[in-house]
């Protein structure tokens, strides 16, 4: 058993802390006011080699680790969750499928600028009537000679509008149920691929989300992911991970909030001392703590178990859960210590509230996570 | 082109306090960082390299601890690092200290420029640059904002009170280099960070180096600290708080007015 | 190591905490000073057993006939004929010095046709004037100036020089230092003579102007140092004082001169003399935005003073360095300092703490600028600034 990090999972979060200290912090408020999303953030990050992070070198990627990979997430998301989520689809939900199931000419071609950070990615499998339920959905792709025909559409993208490289799916055999989805990767700029209106959202509101238009898409046969059929696996296996990114964006934040409200508490004076004195607060931040710890190590150890081929799957769906309860719990906490100042928009900890709350519902609401943990401890 | 650039790891003095209570430093907490000045140097260094070509080796004095900063230098994207390290240099004041260090850049063998950060910021002495191309026999160009290198010259823009001066130096030389928008430190890398990481930190001793005892550590350093105290304090004088600035303002002129002072 | 620990060492930490450079740890229950220690004694008072002590001093290997060096002489800084304010500040401090000690004061003059500035020099106090003019030495260069004032200090012996800390002082100062092999203290704040020993005492401020060192050249000579301009006063010139002018040929060549000035880009204007400025007006990050510093600008024209800024406003990129005041930047005296959204960090205060009249002008009541003002108004600049701007054109126009 070793509760302590490696010297160089330790330096990576040192070198992410601080790029993300002095180059998101600064704007992340205004970032989040304007709703303003930086392709020209999510470019350095892509130069710092922080998207190849997990990926070997092979394809561009640093050789590194998935914990690593969940610490950076974390220490981007402590500054800016709207940031921390566009490097967690880009890294778990785009670049990942490809690396697992893709063949050596699409990770050569897609892979490698994903992972040295020339090109943005993204992931399409929500549709309006297909959340949860993904086999819900309605769009398909009929292959034609050396290329698949697609049509549909998909909503709630991250990234979507910016990435050059979708990860999408798409029913080739609409009778098949979920055994008939596939996935293909489809490139920003393939006639017949648009993007409809823009999410207003209530948090991450620096991140985008686009709705993409699929009208006689015309996607070469080579750009389909893994065999016709296997793309609800793929799906599945991919949002395993994606939850990882998602509980150590929800860390991050939580961490924010908790640090915030220590440091106010302290500084808060009422009644003649500081506010931290008295029990009600003390122990409110004992809590926040010890919620933050286990979301962290629930979710470090999804991240080990991925990185060392160990089963994920109900790991990250706990962590995910877990983690963004604890965010949602820890952030309302902060802005109750926080008072008056709290609810305003003048301290940042009301947005941290704001964006703990899409933790707890996207990439499998909260709900579907215990379906997760539960189906796989009754199976 | 061989580049050296030398860096001190120095106490965060921007985070350090005075305990109001005892007057002396509060020194806990208070992180240990790569002179600010130094990565200036370093990021100017990692330029010219871009540019020219060759190979960036960042040498440090200090304690063991100083591999840190030397690390974080990798992880910018330096070649090499050496430290130098032996109890001997211990309570080197300037001389001894651009003494050693010009000892190690000669045994490091044919360098063309050698760069360092206009100061440091805990000393700020702005002196280990110009002593150690003295040492050297080297020309020097201090307060540096631009280097660019054409065959064996370097033209450099020089700040100076009043602007700058552009001067051309032979190499080798030694360029001291001022906080500029040319030269803001990039971030190190994720690659670079993996490499920094587990890159082995020679450290050279003194029995490494071809010096003369007496003129290291203390030893060899002419200055001597006699003591150290907290600068005396202004005392507070008068502070206006008014409902309007109207106000403020007129309560300031009429107290300036009958100190004499407008 | 010149600071011993004892076996009498209780263990209790007090010198791991006080000690300025992190140079003492705690090893086995007893505290161990490390290579960091510069010998700087905090620790030695602090020890409530007595058990720090300075050990003997090891011999010096360097020995040399130390009465051999008289006289204190102050470097006289010449940019394009105009003597810069700093030498004369020097002149006035040295002239104390000098006048302890019972010595001469000498004036070094380096240019290129300077002769007419030695009469200044003596009207400050000089007795000599050390005076050395080529061609080669209209601009300042460091190969130059240092061979030349090297052969100066092996002919004639100083005991003390003095220098600005300017860019050029310090450019110069660590070279000669270096060749000579002698001590250079660095920006000093304080000068004057240690009573146990007769030596220069050079005060400086350390680690960003949290501390202050006091330095002693004991076994070295000359006893060096770098002063920061604007500490000291200007003396009042005696323009009936006369002096000797001891012209000295210049050995340096051309080809001696390694570096070569190609252009002199000048960006500086009125607003950004700093160092010889009667009234600064300096902005911070309070002022809130770039486009804020015009207030401050405004005031300053009003006054016909110059325009600071923090480090903070200059890092933010609101103003180039040149106007940066502090530890980093320059360091200023002037009759009234106007410091506008400024915090008050220690590191500001390094660089203008000798100003007389010190107004401050913050929103932040607990802005540690207040506790070190004589005048503060709370309030917001935006508002402020304009009302005293328009208040002072009224009494100018009176």
């Amino acid at each position: 058993m070793n509760f302590v990090m490696t010297p160089e999972q330790e330096s990576i979060r040192k070198m992410v802390r601080e790029f993300a200290e002095k180059s998101l912090a600064p704007t992340a408020a205004e970032r989040d006011e304007k709703e303003l999303f930086s392709r020209e953030i999510m470019d350095q990050i892509g130069e710092l080699g922080i998207f190849g992070l997990p990926y070997p070198e092979e394809y561009g990627g640093a050789g590194s680790d998935f914990v690593s990979y969940a610490i950076a997430v974390e220490e981007i998301s402590r500054v800016c969750a709207s940031t921390g989520i566009g490097l967690s689809v880009h890294v778990s939900l785009c670049a990942w499928p490809i690396f697992k199931y893709g063949t050596e000419e699409q990770k050569q071609k897609y892979l490698r600028p994903l992972a040295e950070g020339t090109q943005l990615g993204a992931f399409g499998l929500t549709e309006p009537n297909a959340g949860t339920d993904a086999a819900a959905g309605s769009t398909i792709a009929v292959k034609d000679g050396d290329s698949y025909v697609i049509n549909g559409s998909k909503v709630f993208n991250t990234n979507g509008g910016e990435a050059e490289i979708e990860v999408i799916f798409a029913a080739t055999d609409k009778a098949a149920g979920l055994k008939g989805l596939s996935a293909f990767i489809v490139e920003k700029g393939t006639p017949g691929f648009t993007y409809g209106k823009k999410e207003i959202k209530m948090g991450i509101r620096a991140s985008v989300q686009r709705e993409l238009i699929f009208e006689n898409c015309r996607v070469p046969a080579a750009n389909l992911l893994g065999k016709e059929g296997e793309g609800f696996k793929i799906a599945m296996t991919t949002l395993d991970g994606g939850r990882i990114g998602v509980a150590a964006q929800a860390v991050g934040i939580a961490q924010a909030a908790l640090d915030a409200a220590v440091k106010y508490s302290k500084e808060r004076v009422q009644f003649g001392k500081p506010i931290a004195a008295n029990q009600a607060i003390s122990f409110m931040l004992a809590d926040m703590a010890t919620k933050l710890d286990a979301a962290r190590l629930l979710t470090y150890r999804a991240a080990y178990n991925k990185s060392n081929h160990l089963s994920y799957s109900k790991e990250a769906a706990m962590a995910k859960m877990f983690a963004s309860d604890a965010a949602m719990s820890i952030t309302t906490d902060a802005v109750q210590i926080f008072g008056g100042y709290g609810y305003s928009r003048e301290y940042p900890v009301e947005r941290l509230m704001r964006d703990a709350k899409i933790t707890q519902i996207y990439e499998g609401t909260n709900q579907a996570m215990r379906m997760v943990v539960s189906g796989s401890i009754l199976r | 082109m061989e580049i050296v650039v030398c860096v001190k790891q120095v106490p965060d003095t921007t985070e350090v306090k005075i305990d109001p209570a005892t007057n002396t430093l509060i020194r806990q907490g208070v992180p240990s960082i790569v002179n600010p000045f130094d990565k200036n140097a370093l990021e100017a260094a990692l330029q010219l390299k871009e540019a020219y070509g060759g190979k960036v080796t960042v040498l440090s004095m200090g304690p063991p601890q100083a591999k840190d900063a030397l690390k974080e230098c990798l992880a910018m994207g330096a070649d090499a690092a050496i430290l130098i390290s032996d109890r001997a240099f211990g309570g080197s004041d300037t001389l001894a200290t651009s003494y050693t260090l010009a000892s190690a850049i000669r045994k490091l063998g044919n360098c063309d420029i050698i760069l360092f950060g206009k100061q440091a910021i805990d000393g700020d002495t702005a002196q280990v640059g110009p002593e150690t191309a003295e040492h050297l026999g080297v020309a020097q160009v201090t307060y540096a904002s631009r280097i660019e290198v054409s065959g064996d010259v370097a033209r450099i823009e020089r700040e100076s009170e009043e602007g700058y001066e552009i001067i051309e130096v032979k190499l080798p030389a030694v360029v001291t280099v001022i906080k500029t928008l040319n030269y803001e430190p990039r971030y190190p890398s994720v690659k670079g960070t993996m490499k920094a990481n587990r890159a082995e930190i020679p450290v050279w001793t003194a029995a490494d180096l071809t010096v003369e005892e007496g003129r290291l550590g203390l030893k060899g350093s002419p200055t001597q600290v006699r003591n150290i105290f907290t600068p005396p304090r202004r005392v507070q004088g008068v502070i206006i708080a008014r409902d309007t600035a109207r106000e403020a303002v007129a309560e300031l002129l009429q107290k300036l007015t009958e100190a004499k002072i407008v | 190591m010149a600071v011993l620990v004892t076996p009498e060492c209780i263990g209790c930490g007090a010198c791991v905490s006080i000690c300025p450079f992190g140079a003492i740890e705690m090893r086995d229950g007893k505290a161990d000073i490390t290579d960091a220690c510069t010998q700087c004694g905090a620790c030695i008072d602090t020890c409530p057993v007595g058990a720090i002590l300075r050990g003997k001093e090891e011999a010096k290997e360097v020995a040399i006939d130390k009465d051999a060096y008289k006289n204190v002489w102050v470097y006289i800084e010449v940019v394009e004929g105009k003597p810069k304010n700093v030498g004369f500040e020097l002149l006035g401090e040295g002239r104390k010095l000098a006048d302890a000690k019972g010595e001469k004061l000498a004036g070094v003059l380096i240019g290129d046709k300077v002769e007419a500035v030695a009469q200044n020099v003596f009207a400050a106090g000089a007795d000599l004037v050390y005076l050395v003019e080529a061609p080669e030495f209209a601009h300042y260069n460091t190969d130059g100036y240092t061979a030349t004032f090297v052969d100066l200090i092996e002919t004639y012996k100083p005991s003390v020089i003095l220098l600005g800390a300017t860019n050029d002082g310090r450019d110069l100062g660590p070279r000669i230092a270096c060749r000579v092999g002698t001590g250079l203290t660095a920006d000093c704040t304080g000068l004057g003579i240690d009573e146990a020993t007769g030596l220069v005492a050079w005060t400086r401020p350390a680690f960003g102007g949290n501390i202050m060192a006091t330095i002693l050249c004991p076994e070295h000579r000359p006893q060096m140092g770098t002063v920061r301009p604007s500490v000291f006063k200007k003396p009042e010139p005696n323009p009936t004082k006369t002096g000797e002018i001891i012209k000295v040929a210049s050995k340096v060549k051309a080809e001696d001169i390694r570096t070569r000035m190609i252009d002199i880009m000048k960006v500086c204007t009125a607003s950004c003399n700093l160092e010889e400025a009667e009234i600064i007006v300096s902005g911070g990050r309070g002022l809130g935005k770039p486009e804020n510093f015009c207030y401050v600008e405004e005031l300053a024209n009003v006054l016909g003073g110059a325009v600071g800024a923090s480090r903070a406003a200059v890092d933010a990129g609101w103003k180039p360095h040149m106007h940066q005041v502090g530890q980093t930047g320059k360091t200023v005296g002037p009759r009234i300092y106007f410091a506008c959204g400024i915090s008050g960090a220690i590191q500001h205060l390094a660089g203008m703490s000798s100003s007389d009249i010190v107004i401050a002008i913050n929103k932040d009541p607990d802005a540690p600028i207040f506790k070190m003002a004589d005048y503060g108004i709370v309030g917001d600049l935006t508002e402020v600034l304009p009302i005293l701007t328009e208040e002072f054109k009224k009494i100018k126009a009176n």
